[in-house]
């Protein structure tokens, strides 16, 4: 361990030391009450960490630890979203969380762990750095799950979260295992050394056969999705929010990491299961969700949807597809904060609600609201000239430069079947029968999420706010 | 000036169709009308002072597109100046009958429907003004469309008539088949030449007749096949046969209308088309054969259909269509300016034949059928020495071997002589003669049915029948002096003397083939066939003959036996009518009865109507209803319906059913993907 070592590492480790800080001092001292303070403070330690990640030296060594741990521009793209993402989603929660009572210190601090964890997810150049950071995020995120102790439906989804994550963990140690069983390393580069003579072994496949199942659990794919609707239901709506994030775009390039850094001579052999697991996504997401009724839930088939165009660019195998992953992926982020900061300011009578029926004629109440919403429905259908739109012109081109041009005529009729699920939300927004009867009280800063968001969608179809060259220059990092 | 003439008529339509709330619907007419006769008094001056020489007056630049550049300008030559002429007269005083004969309709009784009228008739008089003073092809297709839907909207005026409106839609219809092959006569143009400009296809033409154009399955001469597809164009507007069955059903229009674009404009642009592209005609002997046949068959067929026709407005129509099957003949031969004759006095003389039977129709509050007519001469005096003096212009009365006579005596027998001379005396000639025959019976038994004999019909028409006001009478007056002196002013100029017709047309003279010597100007012809596509120039004059058309010269020097046939044609057909329907009027119903299946034949027009529908229509109408119901209706709505309403749903439901709730179901799920996934790699990483 050399002092370049921890250099590469101090991001992390500052957050964790951050973390155990946090932790100690608010149990010692004011506890649940210093949760509006030690969510600020979180949010402000991720804005400046992502600030130093954004401004520091970028020709600092590429790997660490004798290449486990991999400090690229790929894993630097990926950790300021994540941190943002993170940071943005606490700000937006802070308020609804403290007045529906579930204000307790440990979930800034959790988030904060978790968010360690995919920092050390996106940086891992070894399987073991890969689990241990993949097992840090979940346990956090499992706990976050059933922070409403109270409340049966969030027990049941911070349970079931835990038994079918603990399932796919354990999918991920044997095809780790078997990997390393047949390439005698575990480090990503030994790997890929071991199929250089142009064959990957059938024993080598199997093992990431398992590996993708994993992943392609934590992105919420099918078929491993099954666990996202119910988890988004019965957790708060928050950590909902934080679940659509954040993680997903952790896991996701965790994903192309492995792909590529550790099986790119195969790319053949998984771009077959990838285009399965993209296809299943689209069209479950497109098609589960028009039966939905729960915002939530419907967010939750939206995601598995989403994650299945992000997987369209990454099935492309190549680094465009990869570029138009990313791209996908921040713009993802970007729509899901926003939605996500309106739904958990939904509520009458002072309880919370999700259905979307009762946005019946909401835009008259909440023109400006209503308004940002629309575009961020309309963004996440992909209708032009919106953002969203231009996410999939990416994902879709990235896949007809790979030949696979009948995967981009499927994802066009699922986002086509998709659009109707959106479109009817605004549908119930501006032209429902009755009166609305919600209120969507909301914290500055939840309507800066909002409305931001939303205006993001109409203004970003100028550059994409730059996202476009980062994640090209980070996606030739990965594949070269 | 000519910008003026052309733009006046736009003027008042804009004016009269969009401000007539502000000037009310009188001056809404008087407008329109003024307007009109202050470009008819500038058209003539422009036709009386026409400098020698074609000027081109450049309006503005209109198309910039790669190669293709187009101006919007004027032509201003012989042809524009005759055209001008005609189009302006018949117009303004058509305007001016107009405000007589739409004074009062039952139809719209209670609305402002006079405006429309003048605005719809001064559009169409712009858009026929913009045709014949064209400076390109394309600028010429405007016109050619704007008349188009000018004669639309005025054919379907009378909107609440389903007949009317049935009548638009199939005038509109069948031109559309003309106007493709025009406009692919255009791009086929602008393909060879790169120019849509009338000198540069003039140029190009010699060219073009030694260049072969694949079109279809197999190559064609291009002179050929482009003055093919333009005489295509030609066929719809000018209503020669196989195009011509929209014409009689136009006569659902007001009859102003009629008298306007349905015998003295519109229908004659077809003509003047073919006049414009001589240069190119000349280079098509194939085509000018072709219309040739086309010219000579319509006027014979629709004057064989006009012998029975009863509707007094349908048989002017057949008549109409018979005249221009004449003025095809003349230019199909290559004597252009005799068609061009032929097409100014047949304004005059058929524009008045309308609005007299507009008068006699106003009268008679609307009774079309000539059986119910009859001794009407003392009802309608004025309207009676018009309709005489019309119809002994039509059938071409004079005396025989001199220039002395109605105008029609004069430019018919020109154009008599002239297919006699240019087919050799061959069936074109004979054609002409027989149709001359029933033009002079059909002619003067709509006289006799109407202003001789005993009343028939309704006894309380004929009570209160009456002669019309004074602005319907007084054009009638006017077209009469045209219908009388035309011909004989302008004998020399368009066909009797070869001097003054190159002079008239600003053609550079060369030889008359009777002298036998070569002219000078043959050379330069020659010049120009070496010429290629894109370069030479235009051969000089309004109108070209080509180096060796001498059909004029040889029409000339015709025996007098064709000279004189024309009039004996015409005194048969008169003494015919004569015997039929004032000595034995008994006789027309026995002949029917005697030969019923021709009569039958006759009266329904030879059937194309008929035809037309069994071939075209019905396989279209099926064609279609098949598309709509099966291919729009159970295919695609089908289909989609059964995804949105069927499939979709079901997909929805059964992934809410594997959606159970319990734990085991979802790792059940993820263990079956594994299974599957592995199976997929092993299977295909085997063949690695």
């Amino acid at each position: 361990m050399t002092s370049t070592d921890l250099q590469a590492v101090l991001p992390e480790l500052l957050l964790a030391v951050y973390a155990m800080i946090a932790l100690i001092g608010a149990v010692y001292t004011g506890k649940d009450k210093l949760t509006g303070t030690l969510t600020w403070l979180t949010a402000g330690v991720m804005g400046a960490l992502a600030l130093w990640i954004g401004l520091a030296n970028t020709a600092t060594p590429g790997a660490a630890f004798g290449g486990m741990f991999l400090d690229d521009g790929y894993a630097r793209f990926a950790k300021i979203a994540i941190l943002i993402a993170a940071g943005a989603v606490l700000l937006a929660g802070e308020a609804v969380l403290a007045r529906r009572g579930m204000a307790r210190f440990e979930y800034p601090i959790l988030v904060a762990l978790a968010t360690v964890g995919m920092m050390v997810m996106v940086s891992a150049g070894d399987l073991m750095l890969l689990y241990m950071g993949l097992e840090l995020q979940s346990l956090s995120l499992y706990v976050i799950a059933a922070m409403n102790r109270d409340s049966v439906k969030s027990s049941e989804a911070g349970l079931k979260y835990f038994v079918l994550g603990a399932l796919s963990s354990g999918l991920l140690l044997y095809g780790a295992s078997l990997v390393y069983g047949y390439a005698g390393t575990t480090l990503f580069s030994g790997i890929i050394a071991a199929a250089t003579d142009g064959h990957v072994g059938l024993g080598l496949l199997f093992g990431l056969v398992f590996v993708i199942s994993a992943l392609a659990f934590k992105v919420s794919a099918v078929p491993f999705h099954m666990w996202t609707p119910d988890v988004y239901e019965g957790a708060p709506t928050p950590v909902a929010a934080f679940f659509a994030t954040a993680p997903k775009l952790a896991a996701m390039v965790l994903f192309a990491r492995v792909l590529f850094d550790a099986f790119g001579a195969a790319v053949a052999d998984w771009q077959q299961v990838l285009v399965l697991i993209s296809l299943g996504s689209m069209f479950l997401g497109a098609v589960a969700a028009i039966a939905q009724t729960d915002f939530k839930r419907l967010m939750a088939y939206s995601s598995i949807g989403h994650m299945g165009f992000a997987l369209m660019g990454l099935a492309a195998g190549d680094a465009y597809g990869v570029q138009a992953m990313l791209v996908y992926m921040a713009i993802y982020l970007t729509m899901n904060v926003g939605t996500f900061a309106f739904i958990m300011s939904m509520e009458r009578d002072g309880k919370h609600v999700v259905d979307i029926r009762s946005l019946n004629q909401y835009a008259k109440a909440e023109p400006v609201k209503a308004a940002a919403m629309l575009v961020l429905l309309f963004s996440l259908a992909g209708v032009p000239p919106l953002v969203g739109f231009f996410g999939k012109l990416y994902v879709l081109n990235a896949a007809v430069q790979a030949d696979l041009m009948w995967l981009a005529v499927a994802g066009v009729i699922a986002s086509v079947i998709g659009a109707f699920y959106y479109l009817r939300i605004v549908y119930y927004m501006y032209f429902g029968e009755s009166e609305t009867t919600i209120e969507t009280p909301m914290s500055p800063a939840a309507w800066v999420m909002l409305v931001g968001s939303a205006t993001a969608m109409v203004l970003g179809v100028v550059n994409l706010f730059g996202v476009e060259s980062a994640a090209a220059a980070a996606a030739l990092i990965l594949v070269n | 000036m000519t910008s003026i003439i052309l733009f006046a008529p736009l003027l008042g339509a804009i004016i009269a169709g969009f401000g007539h709330r502000v000037i009310g619907d009188k001056g809404a007419q008087y407008l329109t009308t003024g307007l009109l006769f202050l470009a008819a008094f500038l058209s003539w001056i422009v036709f009386l002072t026409l400098p020698e020489g074609t000027q081109h007056i450049q309006i503005m630049r209109w198309i910039d597109s790669g190669s293709f550049s187009v101006d919007w300008g004027i032509r201003l030559d012989r042809l524009t100046a005759i055209m001008l002429v005609v189009v302006t007269t018949v117009s303004s005083l058509v305007h001016l009958y107009s405000i007589g004969y739409m004074a009062d309709d039952p139809q719209f009784e209670g609305e402002s429907y006079r405006p429309r009228f003048f605005a719809y008739l001064s559009l169409f008089t712009f858009a026929m003004l913009a045709l014949v003073t064209a400076d390109n092809l394309i600028q010429m297709f405007f016109g050619w469309e704007g008349v188009g839907l000018a004669s639309y909207l005025l054919i379907g005026f009378y909107y609440k008539k389903p007949s009317a409106n049935a009548a638009a839609i199939k005038a509109f219809v069948v031109n559309r088949v003309g106007d493709f092959g025009f406009a692919l006569g255009i791009f086929g143009l602008f393909l060879l030449t790169d120019s849509i400009r009338f000198d540069d296809i003039f140029a190009a033409a010699p060219a073009l007749a030694e260049t072969d154009l694949h079109f279809l399955w197999r190559d064609w001469n291009a002179a050929n096949l482009l003055a093919f597809l333009l005489f295509v164009g030609a066929m719809g507007k000018s209503a020669q046969l196989f195009l011509h069955t929209w014409l009689p059903d136009a006569m659902e229009g007001p009859t102003p209308v009629s008298a306007l674009i349905h015998a003295a404009t519109m229908v004659t642009a077809g003509v003047f088309l073919v006049s414009r592209m001589s240069p190119l005609m000349e280079y098509a002997p194939w085509t000018l054969g072709f219309i040739v046949l086309i010219g000579s068959a319509t006027a014979f067929v629709a004057a064989t259909i006009g012998l029975v026709q009863n509707d007094i407005k349908r048989v002017i129509a057949y008549s109409t269509m018979s005249q221009l099957g004449y003025m095809f003949v003349a230019a199909g031969v290559g004597v252009y300016s005799v068609a061009m004759f032929h097409l100014l006095t047949h304004a005059f003389f058929k524009a008045m034949l309308f609005l007299g039977a507009g008068s006699i129709i106003h009268g008679m509050h609307h009774e079309q059928d000539m059986r119910n007519y009859g001794g009407l001469r003392q009802k309608f005096p004025y309207t009676f020495w018009a309709m005489l003096i019309g119809t002994l212009a039509i059938t071409g009365v004079g005396i025989p071997l001199t220039t002395i006579g109605f105008a029609g005596f004069l430019s018919k027998d020109a154009i008599i002589e002239s297919a006699w001379a240019g087919t050799q005396g061959g069936y074109a000639f004979w054609l002409l003669v027989i149709a001359a025959m029933f033009t002079s019976f059909y002619s003067w038994r709509l006289m006799f049915m109407t202003f001789w004999g005993k009343p028939r019909g309704d006894k309380h028409t004929h009570e209160h029948a009456h002669e019309s006001p004074a602005v319907m009478t007084i054009p009638l007056g006017v077209l009469a002096l045209g219908a009388v002196f035309s011909g004989m002013i302008w004998y020399g100029s368009f066909f009797g003397d070869h001097d003054k017709v190159n002079a008239f047309f600003g053609i550079e003279a060369h030889a008359e083939a009777a002298e036998g010597a070569a002219a000078p100007a043959e050379g330069a012809t020659d010049d120009a066939a070496a010429a290629d596509l894109h370069g030479g120039t235009a051969p000089v004059g309004a109108i070209f003959m080509g180096p060796d058309n001498h059909v004029i010269d040889e029409a000339h020097h015709a025996p007098t036996w064709v000279k004189v046939s024309p009039f004996v044609a015409m005194l048969t057909g008169l003494l015919v009518a004569w015997w039929f329907y004032i000595v034995n009027p008994a006789m027309p119903r026995r002949l029917a009865e005697a030969q019923p299946h021709l009569y039958r034949f006759l009266l329904n027009k030879w059937y194309f109507d008929e035809i037309y529908d069994v071939v075209f229509v019905r396989p279209a109408r099926a064609l279609g209803r098949f598309l709509w119901k099966r291919g729009d209706g159970s295919v695609i709505d089908g289909l989609i319906n059964w995804l949105a309403m069927g499939a979709v749903p079901y997909f929805t439901k059964l992934a809410g059913r594997w959606q159970s709730g319990y734990l085991f179901t979802y790792a059940f799920a993820m263990v079956l993907g594994i299974v599957v996934f592995v199976t997929i790699i092993a299977m295909s990483g085997g063949a690695h």
